[in-house]
């Protein structure tokens, strides 16, 4: 079986994000960009699969500026086999929205056939939570979203998924999408001779009109704002003083 | 305009503070239609036709639906799409799993989180942790919506909408459901309490988090969690507020040994009153906190519920 992970090139989980005061964005030129938080565990777990037996291959597939071939060089590095590049954009400002990056993962899934996909739940740029569940969609697969445990069972996987009440299993039948949440596992770091290795790897370039995607935005951005700031308030110096506070503002 | 608001029903029961937010949002884009889905939802269904702004109620009912799997129920929602210009849900795990899936159905882009509604093509919504928000117009024809339900006040309960019961058609049985770990609570619900008392690394074992606990407890407060608290075992995954868990927007919110990473603020910095207790007078919690204790958590925390 082949698994397939989609990665994300992302701003980095540490940068303090920074609106441009136009209004027109958040500024991207010169920020550190790592691979999306959730794709690093997505990939490890592809990784295991084929360390436990249960997979042949790992192809991890981005989609955006060129740039996007150091994350997925990142990914090679952590283990995966080979790497897809399509090229989608020209701009770091212009995000592929999920459901173009979809319809192109698909045309990659129609291509290399995997038996499973694992994505990551949420890019932490647009925080869509969305890709995942569309590209299900458009296969007409079975989904198993925000995954904690994932094993593969014959020709089903099982899955167990953090949910509002707490944990909920579901078996799905292969192949399927799942979508992998933070406890899933810890992701590895790509040792010095395995970046070495990776530049080896192949990775293949290709463009958003090759699958024949439009991925002209379907959310046309009118502005980008700061969220209402928050003022430090005061520091009390005692429990007694804290317990007055919370009294004189009626809260307890 | 109409929208179609799938309901929040969760084991035959109507989540009603969720739905009731939804249906706040979903009432400034025209009447709304709840539909109530699960193996039982009638009683949901009744429950549903009660908040203020719900004109009317639709049921549907088959055990393919009884866990609220995404393939069914999807596949269930987009039968009925032809009727809507908007097909929204409060923005809950279980609506995030299915409302993507009928976007893409529907050939159209899914709005995550939405915070705002400037018009019924414009909403607003936070990026980036909630670093940024954006107004975004969809040039789609149809618009299928998660509403961020922190945001926006709960419907009242006077109304009584006509309910009517679908017949559903048969699943492809692409998943089946095997088990819910769901842990039985007296407290309020994260997601809707007033208070919320949560604990971070600092509390440093799952047994200490027995005194965050009893402070929620006292105060008749929810109990929450950061990442770090969850992931090192302290407390279970759905306790976990931020970015990438729950969104809570109490009258009182105490981080309890929690730093106050962008990610963890990014679900609790639109509390009404926040409170830091932390050993380091350094700690990120402090510059968004209205009252700050330096103090180390195990003598302060015991002691403030001793006091109230
Ligand atoms: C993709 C991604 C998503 C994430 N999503 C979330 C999310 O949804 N929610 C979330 O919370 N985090 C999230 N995080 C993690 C986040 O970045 C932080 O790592 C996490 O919030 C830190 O938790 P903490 O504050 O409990 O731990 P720490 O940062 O380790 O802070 C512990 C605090 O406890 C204090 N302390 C220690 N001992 C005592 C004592 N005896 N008395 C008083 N104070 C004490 C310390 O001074 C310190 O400030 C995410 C991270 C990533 C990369
Ligand atoms: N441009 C992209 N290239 C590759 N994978 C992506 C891209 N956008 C989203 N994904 C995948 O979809 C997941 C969810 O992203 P989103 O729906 O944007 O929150 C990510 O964690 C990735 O696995």
């Amino acid at each position: 079986m082949k698994v397939l992970v989609p990665v994300k090139r992302v701003i980095d989980y540490n940068v303090k994000v920074r609106v441009k005061a136009d209004g027109s964005g958040v500024d991207l030129a010169n920020v550190k960009m790592s691979m999306n938080p959730f794709d690093e565990i997505a990939v490890e777990e592809a990784i295991r699969l084929k360390e436990a037996g249960k997979a042949e291959e790992v192809i991890v597939v981005s989609i955006g500026v060129k740039q996007a071939q150091e994350t997925l060089r990142t990914a090679l590095a952590m283990g995966a086999d080979r790497a897809i590049l399509v090229v989608a954009a020209d701009d770091v400002h212009q995000d592929i929205e999920p459901l173009a990056v979809a319809k192109i993962l698909k045309g990659v899934i129609d291509a290399e056939a995997p038996g499973l996909v694992i994505a990551g739940k949420q890019a932490i740029d647009n925080d869509m939570n969305a890709t995942g569940q569309m590209l299900s969609a458009l296969m007409g697969w079975s989904q198993a979203t925000f995954a904690s445990e994932l094993d593969i069972d014959g020709d089903a996987a099982v899955v167990t998924r953090e949910v509002d009440g707490g944990l909920q299993t579901i078996k799905v039948k292969l192949p399927a999408i799942v979508t992998a949440d933070l406890r899933l596992n810890e992701p590895r770091y790509a040792s010095l001779p395995n970046i070495m290795k990776a530049k080896k790897k192949p990775l293949e370039e290709k463009a958003a009109a090759d699958y024949g995607v439009d991925v002209s935005p379907r959310l046309e951005i009118v502005k980008t704002t700061e969220p209402a700031a928050r003022q430090a308030g005061e520091m009390v110096g005692s429990v007694d003083d804290l317990v007055a506070k919370l009294k004189e503002k009626g809260l307890v | 305009m109409a929208v179609l608001l799938l309901a929040e029903v969760t084991d035959g029961a109507l989540a009603l503070d969720a739905t009731a937010k939804a249906v706040t949002a979903a009432a400034a884009l025209g009447d709304v239609t709840a539909l109530c889905v699960g193996s039982s939802a009638a009683e949901a269904g009744a429950e549903a036709a009660k908040i203020d702004g719900v004109a009317r109620v639709l049921v549907a009912e088959d055990a393919s639906l009884g866990h609220r799997l995404a393939e069914p129920t999807a596949a269930l929602i987009v039968s009925l799409a032809g009727d809507y210009s908007h097909i929204v849900a409060p923005a809950t795990t279980d609506a995030k799993n299915i409302m993507p899936r009928v976007a893409a159905l529907l050939d159209v882009m899914v709005l995550s989180d939405v915070s705002g509604v400037v018009d019924g093509d414009t909403f607003e919504r936070p990026v980036y942790a909630g670093n940024a928000i954006q107004t975004v117009k969809s040039k789609d024809a149809q618009k299928v919506i998660t509403f961020r339900t922190s945001t926006f006040d709960a419907a009242g309960t006077g109304g009584s909408a006509a309910v009517e019961t679908l017949s559903v058609g048969a699943s492809e049985g692409l998943s089946e459901w095997v088990e819910d770990k769901v842990a039985a609570s007296d407290r309020p619900e994260l997601t809707s309490a007033k208070i919320v008392v949560s604990g971070g690394r600092g509390v440093g074992s799952e047994d200490d988090f027995k005194i965050i606990e009893a402070l929620a407890d006292k105060l008749g407060a929810a109990v929450g969690a950061s990442r770090a608290a969850v992931d090192s075992g302290f407390a279970p995954n759905d306790w976990q507020v931020g970015q990438t868990g729950k969104v809570v927007a109490p009258d009182l919110y105490i981080a309890v040994g929690i730093s106050g990473a962008i990610q963890h603020l990014a679900g609790m910095k639109d509390s009404k009153v926040i409170v830091a207790i932390n050993k380091d007078e350094e700690a990120p919690i402090f510059q968004v906190a209205d009252f700050g204790l330096v103090a180390d958590l195990f003598q302060a925390v015991p002691e403030l519920t001793g006091k109230l």
